[in-house]
């Protein structure tokens, strides 16, 4: 560790007399510094010190010290440490420096800063509201704690807040917010020139149903059935990364046990999206055969999940502590079968895909993402693994049991949709692979373990590598031991800006099969 | 009742209420994916809705039917009217899963109203979180009873 102290040491002498106050907690620093000097710190730790950005969250603590706070989570994986920096922003001057046009990763931060909390970042490049899409009468900040609930706000009049095409050649496309499959709302807006994309907006956040905000006043035990419902198909990583955030605020280490079930939990969830989203893709081109392979397989994972749970999407199985279900000796046989089948089954849907020549025509250098671009937006799971960014927070930032278990994180360096189909492909073998293990070496003893009382407004984190990438949880709890405020920050919110960006210069047609190869969640990202 | 013999209820009360054709068009007002999984479930090759007459239309405007998720955001409001308003009459409509049915475990927040029945006259309630394939199909047969009634009355 002596690197690890090293190196938040040098961080802590270069914020000299900037640093008003440090503070330790379990994995992280808290550096306070003036919102003056924000920019100059964190492109400071971004640019120099290899810190990734994890979350940021505006929090109004005007009850406990009379002004807003933001706190900026980066970690620096080489350390397993996360460095947050956290300013105070008064009442009166409720701005702050925005870093988004040096930083892109930063605009939807700021942006829904504003929206929720009234707090403007000045000097941001787009001003255009993220999260409500009407234009309101007045300014309503529902995240304030002086916010009076007055039930659903009502937006008749939309703006429409999108690129103007003044070019005679170009071609508006608006699709969505329905669309015409079984999928969630948003809308897509196309500029093109004949049948190529020159542009793209997006407008997401149509599910947006105020969880964090519901979730504020809960008991810790209510809120997980809130946590479980962000999204379905993303539940057990949700689930665990609230339970982790609870489990560090409240220093407790959870059974052995239970970090394997919890983690066979989650790789049960990982393989069952990735085996439907590989079949997915396959509609995006309309491969008929892989789609109905991959539907077929992925049922058969949820009927296997039910028999185990009784929940075909696995929820209700995560507890504060543990885990609330425990695994039988004749379900690990029932769990081993299947997956010898599985793993023969989708070898073959594998064979095909990669094998058949127009499939794989459709998918190469299609939707392409640089590095540099995932690097800069801050994308995480596969979009950013399928373009060369080695980042796994299973293996960087190792929670539940995964330091105990042995798997490759998968890299590919094409970025286009053949990359992220193939780093799909092969973590499916790796869960396969996972999941043996943790059944092989599964330990015995208790499931769960008690939750001691949380010292008042303390912050902890928690975060999972779901299906489609890294979720990481913020919490807070108030006196009374309930949730004060709470931040969501999934896998698809870093990942939405980079499909946007895959777009441009691909034909219209390839917008599906491009969109379906990132397989974002909408209620993940819009919470 | 499993999905085979559920389906072979369905393809007879299909063709007797709607001459074999069901069209149904599905509208996700702010659900967290749950139910919309499972409504595409529906045309795994496992259950493969199809085979009893059921299709899943692009547009409201072919619909007979509208099975909504989700308990109706401030941003989907609209949606949901236009496509309540685009699908001709007769229609049916159907709530799924508890969010639709009644705000489900987030209730009436700033941006939620907490279920679609105050937008929407709602046919059948579909309980569940999300609701199982094969209560699906028990919620569009019961849909098909009333269908039928109102069918007779000439409405």
């Amino acid at each position: 560790m002596d690197s690890k102290r090293r190196m938040i040491k040098k961080i802590v002498q270069q914020l000299g007399n900037r640093l008003i106050d440090a503070k330790e907690q379990a994995n992280e620093t808290v550096l306070h510094i003036d919102k003056k000097d924000l920019p100059e710190i964190c492109q400071y730790l971004y640019q120099e010190q290899g810190a990734r950005l994890f979350t940021m969250v505006g929090n109004d603590e005007r009850q406990i010290n009379t002004m807003f706070a933001l706190y900026y989570v980066f970690v620096v994986d080489e350390i397993r440490h996360f460095m947050t920096i956290k300013i105070f922003v008064e009442e009166n001057d409720p701005t702050f420096p925005s870093l988004a046009a040096h930083m892109p990763a930063f605009n939807w931060y700021e942006r829904e800063v504003n929206d929720l909390l009234g707090l403007r970042a000045i000097g941001h490049p787009n001003r255009i509201p993220l999260i409500f899409h009407g234009d309101q009468m007045e300014a309503v900040y529902p995240l304030r704690k002086d916010y009076i609930e007055t039930g659903m706000l009502h937006f008749e009049n939309e703006a429409l807040h999108f690129v103007e095409y003044t070019g005679a050649d170009v071609t508006e496309i608006p699709v969505g917010p329905i669309h015409a499959g079984i999928i969630e709302p948003g809308h897509f807006r196309f500029g093109a020139v004949g049948d190529t994309v020159l542009h793209l907006d997006a407008r997401l956040f149509y599910t947006h149903r105020g969880i964090e905000k519901e979730l504020e006043g809960k008991t810790l035990e209510q809120a997980m059935f809130l946590i479980e419902r962000i999204c379905c198909v993303c539940n057990v990583s949700h689930a665990v990364a609230f339970a982790q955030a609870v489990e560090t605020a409240a220093n407790v280490t959870i059974p052995r046990r239970a970090a394997y079930i919890r983690t066979l939990y989650m790789e049960l969830e990982r393989l069952y999206n990735h085996v439907g989203d590989v079949g997915n893709i396959c509609a995006g081109y309309g491969f008929a055969v892989g789609n109905s392979q991959g539907a077929r397989m992925r049922e058969l994972l949820l009927r296997l999940n039910e028999e185990l749970t009784g929940h075909r999407y696995l929820r209700g199985v995560i507890a504060l502590g543990g885990v609330r279900q425990d695994i039988r000796k004749d379900e690990i046989d029932r769990i081993t079968n299947h997956l010898n089948e599985l793993d023969t089954d989708f070898q073959d849907l594998a064979d095909i895909l990669l094998n058949h020549e127009i499939a794989v025509d459709r998918m190469e250098t299609t939707g392409r993402l640089s590095l540099k671009q995932v690097t800069e937006l801050e994308a995480v799971g596969v979009a950013a693994r399928a373009s060369g960014r080695d980042i796994d927070c299973r293996r960087d930032l190792p929670y539940a049991a995964y330091d105990q278990l042995n798997f490759a994180v998968i890299v590919q360096e094409e970025g286009d949709v053949l990359a992220r189909i193939k780093v799909r492909i092969l973590e499916v073998f790796n869960s396969i692979l996972l999941i043996r293990q943790i059944l092989q070496d599964l330990p015995e003893g208790d499931i769960v373990t008690d939750i001691p009382k949380i010292q008042p407004y303390k912050t902890s984190l928690g975060w999972t590598e779901s299906a489609r990438g890294e979720n990481c949880h913020w919490l807070m709890v108030d006196q009374d031991n309930k949730i004060y405020r709470y931040r969501i920050r999934s896998a698809a919110y870093s990942n939405w800006p980079v499909v946007a960006v895959a777009v441009p210069g691909n034909i219209v047609p390839d917008f599906p099969l491009i969109n379906k190869s990132f397989e974002l969640c909408y209620s993940c990202c819009d919470r | 009742m499993n999905e085979e013999e559920l389906g072979t209820d369905l393809k007879k009360r299909i063709k007797e209420v709607l001459s074999g054709s069901l069209h149904i068009r599905h509208v996700d007002t702010g659900s967290c994916n749950g139910c919309d999984f499972e409504m595409s479930t529906l045309s795994n090759p496992i259950y493969d809705i199809s085979r009893f007459g059921v299709s899943f239309v692009p547009s409201p405007r072919q619909a007979d039917m509208l099975m909504v998720t989700g308990g109706v955001t401030s941003n989907l409001e609209k949606a949901l009217r236009i496509t309540y308003e685009a699908t001709p009459k007769p229609k049916m409509v159907l709530a799924i899963g508890a969010c639709a049915c009644g705000g489900g475990v987030f209730g009436e927040t700033y941006a939620n109203a907490g279920g679609i029945d105050p937008f929407v006259p709602v046919y059948v309630y579909v309980p569940g979180c999300p609701p199982r394939p094969q209560a699906l199909i028990q919620g569009i047969l019961l849909a098909l009873d009333q269908y039928e009634e109102v069918l007779k009355r000439g409405e």
